[in-house]
């Protein structure tokens, strides 16, 4: 089994939670959020996971190489609110060996 | 007042198919939904996507599923209460229960099933200091009515479908039609892009990009919006506007439902899983994804399955007492309420010589 990759993920109302996240179970950034319930249950991940509806959208932190954002994920964010620089869709975010240590702040409710 | 004996409260997969699954125990079925038309998140959100977990389906588009699932309860004659919310519900003496919509349509049923998913789809507001000062007074966040833009100046914001779709459609009604997005990129139909570029060209549709609304002119109503462009430059200037749409997609909130005395958690309804998905409410049934209960999965074919047993407790409310045995499909056929009736054909009996 590979290893778990540690991270951090500040939730909505600012409390910092370091947890493990699996990198062999093909999950993304947002589905880690909701195995743990960083964030309550129908206000995240809405869509599925398929870049369409910015309920995962998080600012991050750390100054991890990030996968490419593909069309469908930009598209998606340049019609969500309250997007910085630093904005991305948690569920682009595949949980590889590379994102060890990284760091995410879970964009308000909208 | 509509009278039926299951009132769904939802039109997505698992509501369309209660519909079905009553049919066969001669129930008749009504659906309310927020959304104009049927099919839930399906239709709403995802429609040309597949799905792979249907079973029987190795692939299936969202949209297609919808259309599949109004054809195969079609013979049960539902109604559907669509574009309004269920917002009261009150129990009578008898034990029955009047919903009540936020348009003041009244329904009555003695049992209501929540197929209510993630809950009712509300428009998306954008952060505009002021743009609640001008709801309902040249803001709009859904087109309800085209005729309302007859002659006007729109000005729409948003780059999905519906931001396009729109301003393609009103670009014949109103007088002027502006669109404004955060970037040349539209996320939508290749179709409707190419339809609005042809518009723009003519000269019938102004678009406005990279750029967004950042505050609306009036006193009373609507007069016009503020723009921020930030082509090369930035720079902000006004647009004269007697309607502003800003179209940024929906998201579902439980809404109203989260008052109605049900026992709530994780933000779904807590159910009897080991029976019938009854809620704390006796009558009061919640099934698919919006309902909870020790090991609960959000899928479709899980909305199928709590759907069926559900209408068996129903069919129990309604008849008290009433003896029934489950039948299959394949023996006895199907009966509509609109008088067909489909049957496997008879087997053929002949000698051989």
């Amino acid at each position: 089994m590979e290893q778990d990759i540690n991270i951090t993920i500040i939730d909505r109302d600012g409390v910092a939670h370091n947890i493990q996240a699996p990198t062999d179970m093909a999950m993304n950034l947002m589905e880690v959020v909701r195995s743990y319930e960083l964030a309550p249950e129908g206000t995240i991940g809405i869509c599925g996971g398929m870049a369409m509806c910015a309920s995962c959208q998080c600012y991050v932190n750390s100054n991890h190489e990030l996968p490419e954002m593909q069309d469908d994920e930009e598209a998606m964010l340049s019609e969500a609110f309250n997007v910085k620089e630093n904005s991305r869709l948690g569920c682009q975010i595949q949980m590889t060996p590379a994102m060890e240590g990284l760091e995410v702040e879970l964009a308000p409710e909208s | 007042m509509i009278k039926t004996d299951i009132l769904i409260i939802g039109a997505g997969p698992t509501g369309l198919f209660t519909v079905f699954e009553a049919g066969l125990l001669k129930l008749k079925c009504h659906l309310i939904d927020a959304l104009p038309q049927p099919g839930g998140q399906c239709s709403e959100i995802y429609p040309k996507k597949p799905i792979y977990d249907i079973p029987a389906y190795p692939e299936i588009l969202a949209g297609d599923l919808t259309d599949k699932l109004l054809e195969q309860c079609k013979q049960f004659e539902p109604g559907f209460t669509l574009g309004e919310r269920a917002e009261t519900i009150d129990k009578q003496d008898d034990g029955t229960f009047i919903v009540t919509t936020n348009k003041g349509t009244k329904h009555h049923a003695p049992v209501v099933a929540i197929a209510s998913g993630l809950g009712s789809f509300e428009p998306r507001k954008p952060l505009i200091h002021n743009i609640s000062d001008f709801e309902d007074k040249g803001v709009e966040y859904i087109i309800k009515d085209p005729e309302l833009y007859r002659d006007k100046k729109v000005v729409i914001a948003g780059g999905g479908d519906s931001a396009l779709d729109w301003s393609i459609f009103l670009s014949d009604v109103a007088s002027e039609v502006t669109l404004i997005h955060r970037r040349n990129e539209f996320r939508g139909h290749l179709d409707s892009v190419e339809k609005v570029q042809e518009l723009k060209n003519k000269g019938k549709v102004n678009l406005i990009t990279p750029a967004e609304v950042i505050g609306i002119l009036g006193a009373r109503k609507v007069k016009g919006v503020v723009v921020k462009q930030t082509q090369h430059i930035e720079k902000e200037f006004e647009i004269e506007c007697d309607h502003f749409v800003p179209l940024f997609g929906l998201s579902p909130k439980l809404g109203p439902i989260a008052n109605w005395g049900l026992e709530i958690e994780k933000n779904a309804i807590k159910v009897n899983n080991a029976l019938d998905y009854q809620t704390n409410i006796p009558g009061i049934f919640a099934i698919g994804d919006g309902n909870t209960y020790p090991g609960k999965l959000k899928l479709i074919l899980c909305g199928f399955h709590e759907a069926t047993l559900m209408c068996q407790a129903a069919y129990q409310i309604i008849n008290p007492g009433k003896r029934y045995v489950l039948k299959y499909t394949t023996v006895s056929g199907i009966d509509g309420f609109d008088g067909t009736r489909k049957e496997a054909p008879k087997a053929v009996v002949k000698k051989i010589e």
